[in-house]
């Protein structure tokens, strides 16, 4: 364009200018807008497959919060979600990219089922002793499991990004040798799963939960995720060590310089990081498979990932996030079943709201200008 | 050991290291231009589906190679337009491409598992295929191989010995120099992460068109990410990326042979091979990074803004 050219003639200008506020109802407005844009994104996905969209997202809608059926499926799945979504959550705000929460529950689910199906009978345990000890193997397995990136990580400066995801490989290997071959039950009609669990150590089923229907699935893994919750916001927001572990992710040469132990404070987050995760393997097992078997879990370690991002790490927020991103795994079999859909549509639409919502996230910090 | 048990783990080295080459390489350029793309799994996967799909329509595996490329090239524009234009946080950006393209190619793919497709042969060289020991290992593969034998050394010419090699190591490493300097920052960057793209779509390709022919759900198996390792372990090195991805192979040869000659590891612990190895390669790597202080890009993952630091 010519420098000449009248102002009144030149092109639009578009330039970004930094807020140094983001109004309230910003914060709220743009990722529903996001998520609006995301469903339409999805929407010519869906239209793609000669269905309708329209039709498609009420029958999601209907299947996962319609119906008092529809919501306890959606708490059902919500519960390794919150608790994976938790996990997740503490290791980001120390900007510690833990992406080996699916390997971190998958061990912790192992490590319940091991002794659920073996110590509760060799030992001869009490059931509520057992169900405690199946909560503390699976926190223990999956904080080692986590452990791992974190001294890698803490004290050799190893990229924990590739390292936890590479365990995610390693865990379903070794849960598989178990599975299919170690702890196999004989008497599965060759299908590769463990034997059930003795169902005095079942995780017992919310049955006092008023509006759902009789006999539905909610386990009292939702009262643990919520625990999980308020636990992580205090240990976050209420102790030194959750300052450090703050003020190491937002500022690390700050915490360096005022001596706050970075590498242990690492090891300790991914610890705690895989410990919750692994708890979400010990609820699924205990609370809805009832025992160690293929497709425990459909990616809850990797969904979680995004629930805890869209949260933006509150641990609160992970809880409702949770509930919302359940209700889209439920939809996705909804219309598996009654539009002929596939399921992956779940997968594609939960990549599409994090890229809208990371797209909107600009206009919450800055300012369009056009001049 | 059989000279014939060695050449086999050799050349079978070559063959799965192509994949990784083609993705790792492209992520070399990616990271090298500051945009650190996660996406690699996502793209590979979306690649190797659109390229095993157009060519079964087409018959024709060139068509489906053309396809995957451009499959990648576009995802990776999404994660380009995030990071360069919105300036979103590339990491989780990076990941949302890797879940999108996973659930993107098994939605495309849903029709064609286990379906027959075209593939790419091995290509007998005259006089070169012939060769003892060296024919067989190298010279005893499809064309897809053969182009990775190219791709490397072209990408490290580029890179360190020509002028568009140039801008993109200034914009990596001092962007706002750089921008100084007349180097368009924006569109430097735009053009790195989709050539990143087209190279994990053409690994994604190699996959299914050429060493696993066929499609299956998660046909990558994580390759992606084992090249963003290898990336690491290269120093944003060709030559380096290729050697990982040779050893890599060379593990994976060894998951596949160690039964033949008797060793009997249950597969569950040889599928485990490669991921312990993608770790133990990394520990060494950054071990050997900090002793020789060889940095990354030193404006990797940084978003450039013109005015602000």
């Amino acid at each position: 364009m010519s420098q000449s050219s009248s102002s009144s003639h030149r092109l639009p200008r578009f330039s970004l200018e930094r807020r140094l506020t983001t109004p309230w109802w910003l914060s709220w407005a743009i990722p529903l807008a996001s998520m609006a844009l995301a469903l339409l994104a999805g929407a010519l996905i869906i239209a793609s497959q000669g269905v309708n969209p329209w039709a498609a997202y009420r029958a999601m809608f209907e299947g996962a919060f319609g119906t008092g059926y529809g919501v306890a499926e959606t708490l059902v799945k919500a519960i390794p979600l919150m608790l994976a979504g938790l996990g997740v959550s503490v290791a980001f705000r120390m900007k510690l990219w833990n992406i080996g929460a699916e390997g971190q529950l998958w061990m912790g689910a192992w490590a319940a089922a091991g002794v659920g199906l073996y110590l509760y009978a060799a030992w001869n345990l009490p059931p509520w002793l057992a169900i405690l000890l199946m909560m503390g193997a699976a926190l223990l397995a999956g904080g080692l499991w986590g452990a791992i990136p974190g001294v890698l990580k803490g004290v050799l400066q190893v990229n924990e990004i590739i390292t936890s995801l590479m365990l995610n490989y390693v865990a379903m290997s070794w849960v598989l040798y178990f599975v299919d071959i170690l702890w196999r039950d004989p008497g599965g009609l060759g299908f590769p799963n463990t034997a059930i669990l003795d169902r005095a150590i079942w995780l017992p089923k919310l049955t006092w939960l008023p509006l759902l229907p009789k006999g539905h699935r909610v386990h009292a893994g939702l009262l643990l995720a919520i625990l999980a919750a308020v636990f992580v916001w205090f240990l976050l927001n209420r102790t030194k060590w959750g300052y450090e572990v703050r003020v190491i992710g937002e500022n690390p040469e700050a915490a360096r310089h005022a001596g706050m132990p970075t590498a242990r404070n690492i090891i300790l987050v991914m610890m705690l990081s895989g410990a919750l995760a692994g708890l979400a393997g010990m609820t699924e097992m205990a609370g809805v498979a009832h025992r160690l078997q293929r497709g425990l879990s459909p990616s809850y370690g990797y969904t979680a990932i995004i629930v805890a991002w869209l949260a933006k790490l509150n641990p609160f927020g992970v809880l409702l996030v949770a509930v919302l991103f359940g209700g889209l795994l439920v939809a996705g079999d909804q219309i598996q079943l009654t539009m002929n859909l596939p399921r992956s549509i779940s997968d594609i639409l939960q990549g599409l709201i994090l890229f809208f919502v990371l797209g909107g996230e600009i206009f919450s910090r800055y300012r369009l200008r056009i001049r | 050991m059989e000279t014939a048990f060695i050449i086999t783990i050799l050349a079978t080295a070559i063959r799965a290291g192509a994949p990784v080459i083609y993705a790792a390489v492209g992520e070399i350029f990616a990271e090298r231009s500051g945009i650190l793309n996660l996406g690699v799994e996502g793209m590979m996967l979306v690649g190797a589906v659109s390229g095993f799909i157009v060519g079964v329509k087409t018959g024709n595996p060139w068509a489906g190679v053309l396809a995957a490329m451009l499959a990648g090239g576009l995802l990776s524009l999404i994660h380009a337009f995030l990071t360069i234009t919105l300036h979103a946080d590339q990491v989780v950006s990076g990941l949302a491409l890797t879940i999108f393209g996973i659930g993107l190619s098994s939605f495309m793919g849903q029709n064609y598992v286990g379906v027959q497709g075209p593939q790419f042969d091995a290509i007998h060289l005259p006089a070169l295929s012939d060769l003892p020991v060296l024919g067989p290992v190298l010279f005893s593969h499809d064309i897809l191989v053969y182009l990775t034998f190219l791709l490397v050394p072209a990408s490290a010419y580029v890179i360190h010995r020509t002028r568009p090699g140039l801008h993109l190591r200034a914009v990596g490493e001092d962007p706002a120099t750089a921008d100084v300097m007349g180097v368009n920052v924006a569109r430097t960057r735009y053009i790195y992460t989709f050539v990143g793209g087209v190279l994990a779509g053409l690994g994604g390709a190699s996959l299914s068109l050429a060493y696993t022919p066929g499609w299956t759900e998660g046909i990558s198996g994580g390759r992606g990410w084992i090249a963003i390792a290898l990336v690491i372990f290269a120093f944003w090195e060709p030559w380096r990326a290729m050697l990982g991805a040779y050893l890599f192979g060379g593990v994976q040869a060894l998951q596949f042979n160690l039964q033949t000659i008797g060793i009997t590891i249950p597969t569950y612990f040889l599928n485990m091979l490669p991921y312990l190895f993608t770790i133990l390669v990394l520990v060494f790597a950054t071990g050997e990074r900090m002793r020789r202080h060889l940095g990354a890009p030193a404006a990797l993952g940084i978003p450039y803004i013109r005015g602000e630091r």
